[in-house]
């Protein structure tokens, strides 16, 4: 297994051929604000206003398959929620990693929808169990839930046995 | 062979395009004068289990299809996160319930990539065979229903009757017959059983002409084939703009199978083809998975002509709970054994994405470590949930009859789809 670069600058530098970190370098150089690669998973972190343009550079550098968006809280950590996009390109047979960070008062972020209208589920998920608005999606309404339902249930200060 | 790596002839994958222009999101509107609301589920035989459909129709023509789903909402994921990494895996089971081992694997194969864990051969070989026997049971169950909600009733009992002796299968190895969790994280649970192999053999030597049967019951007939044949389009573009992966998006013309393209657990090491279509509708799924079928069939066959021999656990003592042999007559096995089962073991830090190409798609745990023994976070990207998205592009403009169709095709599965 590759050896882990665990900053942007080694990233940078040990990755310089990387599709996705020549895409997002050439196009949004202040978009990427850390870089990671560990246990040869690639993950991109991108400032939260960046998102939506940084999907369409990539989907245009060849990666063409959204798989995922997801949410993890790092309570009582700021910035807290950390959205997770994963996206995979079939032609390089390579995936990327995006997170983004999303501080905890009024948590939202652009929706994706735009570019990849598989997020529209994701995006609602992640809304109805963490409370992460979405920008300019479509139908931003709670998926798993009832609508009447009180709270985001993973958010880690929400019990597990809910509230009684 | 076709599971080279870098096949430089691989034609060109659609999806490049801007998709938006494709589907524009559609205003939030209630029916209109001529159209009428319907319920189609939660309760509905036709619905795969709870997923509940509401269609607004004009006639009998779907004019817009919204699927309302969350009705098996466990809360897995937030389960996990209050278990030991060993104790997620019976979980794992409950999501997809009718592939079980795949679950098993995409879970197990994200911490033992976070531990960074060697696996012995034996156990990875052991781990294709039992995966390819899951395809097998789930796709005779897609089969069985499948054709049932079309109306031909006798094929759910045929395959029924083979999934049965998969079934024994899984029993044989793990004691259970759905909720399995025979694979552990660093290896299997247990040793095989005496006589193993011989019951798989002659199991995978029956079921080529088994399949010959179910085809002579359905390929030919002529309701079959008018109720399955250009019902349900969906293009490439599409198939990737909703984000569909497996028997489906194959049907559609896309060549991606993550068993050939991103090889896990010694796939590459194992020859198959893997079937594609370019029609897109409902019939092309039913000969895609039919075809998948057979080529499962070789994949168990080349397992069991070539399985290795060697220990079926990774060395790993802090992680593998030790025999119950060594935990009797060893201190350190009893300590570690003791260890494991109070205090679970610690996960080095950070995160991975692991996926799998399940019976019906990509399936992906992301499991996120914080250092302790239990798991930060774990999500999974269910294949179903994905494709859901997909339905109502292929049921407007078409029948009711014909939606009942469209969801045997995609095959879905609510508990992956809720967690």
């Amino acid at each position: 297994m590759a050896e882990a670069l665990l900053n942007k600058d080694a990233v940078y530098a040990g990755l310089a051929q990387n599709v996705a970190v020549q895409a997002l370098r050439a196009a949004h150089p202040d978009a990427v604000t850390n870089a990671k690669f560990d246990r040869g998973e690639l993950t991109l972190v991108i400032a939260a206003d960046a998102i939506r343009a940084a999907c369409r550079t990539l989907q245009r550098a060849g990666y063409n398959f959204f798989e995922d968006v997801t949410c993890v809280d790092w309570y009582p950590a700021e910035p807290r929620f950390q959205v997770t996009y994963h996206i995979l390109s079939h032609k390089l047979k390579e995936r990327v990693r995006l997170h983004v960070m999303v501080e905890s008062i009024d948590p939202s972020v652009d929706s994706i929808t735009p570019v990849w209208p598989s997020a529209n589920f994701y995006e609602r998920e992640v809304w109805d169990l963490f409370g992460v608005r979405f920008n300019g999606h479509p139908g931003l309404r709670r998926i798993m839930l009832p609508e009447e339902w009180d709270g985001h249930p993973l958010r880690k200060d929400y019990p597990v046995e809910g509230y009684r | 062979m076709p599971g080279s790596p870098d096949r430089h002839d691989m034609p060109e994958i659609p999806g490049f395009v801007e998709t938006a222009t494709l589907i524009a999101p559609r205003p939030e509107e209630g029916p209109k004068d001529h159209t009428m609301v319907l319920n189609m589920g939660p309760q509905h035989p036709s619905t795969h289990g709870v997923l509940r459909v509401v269609l607004e129709i004009d006639g009998e023509t779907v004019v817009k299809l919204v699927p309302d789903i969350g009705y098996l909402h466990t809360g897995i994921e937030k389960t996990c996160e209050a278990k030991f990494y060993q104790q997620v895996v019976p979980l794992t089971d409950r999501i997809d319930y009718l592939s079980p081992m795949t679950n098993n694997l995409c879970y197990c194969l994200a911490v033992e990539k976070l531990l960074q864990l060697e696996i012995p051969e034996r156990a990875q070989w052991m781990r294709v065979l039992l995966n390819e026997l899951t395809r097998l049971n789930s796709h005779l169950i897609w089969l069985g229903t499948h054709a049932m909600d079309i109306g031909a009733l006798t094929v759910f009992l045929y395959t029924f009757r083979e999934r049965e002796d998969i079934l024994r299968i899984f029993e044989q190895v793990s004691g259970q017959r759905m909720m399995t969790s025979y694979f552990r994280i660093g290896g299997l649970a247990l040793d095989l059983p005496l006589g193993f192999f011989d019951t798989v053999q002659s199991f995978i030597k029956i079921l080529p002409e088994k399949i010959d049967e179910y085809e002579n019951l359905l390929t030919g007939n002529p309701i079959f084939i008018n109720r399955l044949k250009n019902v349900g389009y969906l293009s490439p573009e599409n198939a990737i703009a909703f984000g569909v992966t497996g028997p489906p998006l194959r049907a559609s013309g896309v060549d991606w199978d993550l068993r050939r393209d991103m090889p896990y657990s010694s796939y590459e090491k194992f020859k198959f083809e893997v079937p594609i279509s370019n029609d897109g509708d409902v019939w092309a799924r039913y000969v895609v998975r039919l075809r998948e079928m057979r080529e499962s069939v070789k994949i168990c066959q080349q397992a069991l002509d070539g399985m290795p021999e060697g220990p079926i656990k990774a060395d790993a003592p802090h992680v593998v709970l030790p025999d119950r042999e060594k935990m009797k007559t060893q201190m350190e096995a009893l300590i570690y054994h003791f260890k494991i089962v109070t205090e679970g073991f610690q996960v080095p830090a950070g995160e991975v994405y692991q996926a799998v190409e399940s019976p019906r798609g990509e399936m992906g745990y992301y499991v996120v470590s914080d250092g302790t023994a239990k798991p930060w976070r774990v999500h999974m990207r269910n294949p179903s949930f994905a494709t859901l998205q997909a339905l109502e592009t292929m049921c407007v403009g078409r029948l009711i009859a014909d939606v009942v169709a469209v969801i045997g095709s995609i095959d879905i599965v609510l508990g992956e789809i809720d967690r």
